[in-house]
This record gives structure tokens, sequence and C-alpha cells, in this order.
């Protein structure tokens, strides 16, 4: 299969990426790992006349941790968060989400910056920078813009990223003590998309009463969500099997969950409840075992 | 507009004028008629066309060769040296991690990246590691043999060469 055919630019500065972006518009497309990207142009869903590769911009890429943020660049793959020591101690649960993205060979081009501009309604990165309340850092010639992760969804592939704009980076605040976390997803058996996965980070106090409780969906409704519900019901609770299932039957309340080639409409809330009682089981587990995130 | 590309491919040099629609994979196999490179699904899934680029195992039928301009290029011809089979061929041959050949020059190019991260590969870190390559014949079990025994014949080589 062969795209239509596009003019390609390879900047090697934000700031020539930026006046490309500026000078194409609506004509041009920007290309991260590209695994999304270019096979929606081999099948023509996409025919950008004017392609602006990100590959060689230094700016957008590497792992930093500092003591008060963790900042991921954007065209950061996702091997680079699977393999890297500062994440496994800083926030290691980014490493079990990038851990169980697509193959090897996608997760060595695929990037965390071209997932989240993407925002493909069954990608893995979604439901955990939702649950872990990330911040998204975009750049375009009038400045720097900062959104919340959960403003950045909007609508299928949509994202609060706006005319201009380049994803520049993802940042994650440390977690606070008595903090556990997971993610459990059900995989596709050939593209390993997630047909339903849940993110879920819970804070306790001493007395192992809940204080903080956020959960991320993804693959089920039009774009990655809070489990509001289920975060809601659990906060001031005893975090505890019985209270974690219960919580977790609201789990597909208000999302737009219809048939489709895999799965009935029922089918999918079902599994939409179960992983959530999966994922939050798991936290408490870690809770049990004291395996904390972070400092 | 055409674009001058220079890639190394098995360690010679290669300068091409290329159209940016061009796919790594078609460049390797009909630019270059290195066609030990298959193209199986065309849609990143079933990692026949896996090569390795800049020492990362990826599937060249969703990199453009533009993107690969002043890279190092690996393929499966790239494997025998002075007419020997590289370890991961004579595991493959040995242990017949193969029926009908189809996915095997992706799936050995895989094997280098897997071997390469994890030379003592657990069964877990090998079906991790091969999760993006499909093989419709064997059931993998005699892949996963194939890969084991490469490791071992792997481990062996850097062992007489450091005594030597």
């Amino acid at each position: 299969m062969f795209p239509a055919a596009f003019e390609y630019h390879r900047p090697t500065t934000l700031h020539e990426a930026l006046a490309l972006l500026e000078e194409f518009g609506d004509n041009a497309k920007l290309m991260s790992g590209g695994h999304s990207l270019i096979p929606s142009m081999k099948l023509r869903l996409i025919q950008p006349e004017h392609l602006i590769d990100l590959a060689s911009i230094d700016a957008l890429k590497g792992i930093r941790v500092d003591d008060d943020v963790i900042t991921i660049g954007a065209a950061t793959t996702h091997w680079e968060v699977e393999s890297s020591r500062d994440i496994k101690e800083a926030l290691p649960v980014l490493c079990e989400v990038a851990r169980v993205i697509a193959d090897p060979q996608v997760r060595n081009r695929g990037t965390m910056g071209g997932s989240l501009a993407n925002s493909d309604p069954a990608a893995d990165w979604p439901a955990t920078i939702v649950a872990l309340d990330a911040e998204l850092v975009c750049r375009s010639q009038r400045g720097e813009r900062v959104v919340q992760a959960a403003e950045w969804f909007q609508d299928l592939f949509v994202t609060a990223l706006m005319d201009g704009e380049i994803l520049c980076a993802i940042r994650f605040k440390h977690l606070p003590p008595r903090t556990a976390a997971a993610y459990q997803k059900l995989p596709h058996p050939a593209s390993r998309f997630a047909l339903v996965g849940v993110s879920a980070a819970v804070t306790t106090d001493e007395s192992g009463r809940c204080i903080e409780a956020r959960v991320g969906i993804t693959g089920v409704h039009k774009h990655a969500v809070h489990a509001r519900e289920v975060e809601q019901s659990l906060k001031g609770r005893p975090f505890a099997p019985a209270v974690i299932s219960s919580a977790a039957t609201m789990a597909d309340s208000g999302l737009e969950i219809a048939d489709d080639i895999h799965f009935s409409a029922q089918d999918r809330r079902e599994l939409c409840r179960t992983y959530v009682e999966r994922t939050l089981k798991q936290t408490y587990q870690r809770m049990l075992d004291c395996d904390f995130q972070g400092k | 507009m055409k674009h001058q590309i220079s890639i190394t491919v098995n360690g010679a040099p290669y300068s091409r004028e290329v159209e940016p629609r061009l796919l790594l994979v078609h460049f390797l196999r009909e630019t270059l008629h290195l066609t030990g490179t298959h193209v199986g699904c065309d849609t990143s899934q079933c990692g026949a066309c896996t090569i390795r680029l800049n020492g990362q195992a990826v599937k060249s039928c969703t990199v453009f060769a533009v993107q690969a301009n002043g890279g190092d290029v690996t393929t499966v011809e790239g494997l025998a040296q002075s007419g020997e089979l590289h370890p991961i061929q004579e595991a493959f041959h040995e242990c017949h991690g193969l029926q009908c050949g189809f996915c095997t020059p992706g799936m050995m190019m895989a094997v280098t990246q897997l071997l390469d991260r994890y030379p003592e590969p657990t069964l877990e870190q090998i079906k991790h590691q091969l999760d993006g390559n499909i093989c419709r014949c064997t059931g993998y079990h005699n892949i996963i043999k194939a890969v084991q025994v490469a490791g071992k014949k792997i481990r062996a080589r850097e062992a007489r060469v450091g005594l030597s």
C-alpha cells in the first residue's frame, strides 16, 4: 500500500517545526513515531500534503526526574519509558503501561506524545495520564500552554491541542505517600490495542481509608475518561475488597458504549466493570505488599 | 519532490533519490533488490518486514525510507558472515524453527534484538519480545526452542572470543 504523495520536512528545532506548521496549517500533519499515522496514510484515510517529521528535534525527547515533577518529552518512545531506570524508580506504573503497548517493534518507534496527540479511543497512555492527573505542555508561536489530562480528550480522535500547537512534553507529579497504582488491559489479540484498559492510583491514610482515588478508562468510550462515580464512591471509605467491588459496579455509568465487531455493548459494559474491579484490587494488593509508587 | 538519501545497509553505503512516500521495505526490496525482508500484512502487525534500524528492531512497512536517511540498517541478508550462518540462523535450522519460512527473516531479526536485550532470556521474556511477529505454521514451539539454543550459541561464542 502506498500513501498519496506528500512533501517531507524534517526540522531540527522546535522553532523551525512551529514555523512550518504555521506556514502549511491544515495541509500539514505532524509525525512523531508514525505508527498510527503511517498506517492511516497507507489506507489513505489521511492524505496530508506536508508531513513534518519531529524525529530530529532533541528538545522533544528525553526523561527528566526532578524533585517536584517527572517530565517526559513528547517524542520519547514507549521503549524508552519501558526501559528507563529513572521512571522505574520514580513512577513504575508508567513502565508497566509501556511494556504492554502493542509489540517491541512498535514500542521502539511509537511515542508517548504521538499516542496522546492522536487520542485513539483504545490507546493505553490516555487512561494512565488521566489516572495520574498529568499535565500536557503545548507550544505554539504564541507561547506555552499547559492542559490538564482531564481536559485533554475531547471527542473521538479530538484533543485540546489547538491549531499551530505542538505537544512538547507530559508532566507527572510524584505521587503522595501511601499511594499504589496499577494498569490492566484486555488486549486485542492482533493489534494489542486495549479492548478495555484501566489505570488506577489510590492514596490511603494510615488507617487504610481512601483519601484520593483516580481511575482512568480507555477502550470503551470515544476517548479516555475518569470513572468519576467510582472515584467518588471510594473516597472516604476503607479501601478494601468489598468496597472496591461495590464501587466498580458504577464503572460504566455515563459512558457512551455501542455494539461493535468485538463485543455487544452489554458485554463491553461488563468488561469495563470487571477491569475496574481487577485493577483496583491489584492496587489494594500492592498496598498490602507496601508496593507503593514513587517517594 | 524527491529526496537524496544515504543509508548504510548491512555495512555497505547506498545513496539513492527517493519519493518521500516510498516505504523502507520497498526501498530495500525494490530499489536495493534485498528481497530477504518480506511484506506480510502491510499493516505493522505481522512482523515479517522486521529489520534493525540504528540498532532497533522496526517494522519496515511502517517507516518511510526518508526517515532512515543517515541511518544504519541490518536485514536478514546481513546476518551470515563470510559464508558462515549466524548462530540464530543455525539454531532456527537445527531446531526446525520454521515451516513455510515466510515469517522467518523478520522473526530472526526480532530475535537479534531479543538476545541483545536479554542474553539469557526467560520463557516469559521470549514470548513478550516476540509479540510483534506472527507465525501461522509452527505454533511457536520450535521458534522458542531456537531462541534458547541461539542464546546458548552466542554466549558460547562470546566465551570463546573472550578466551582467545
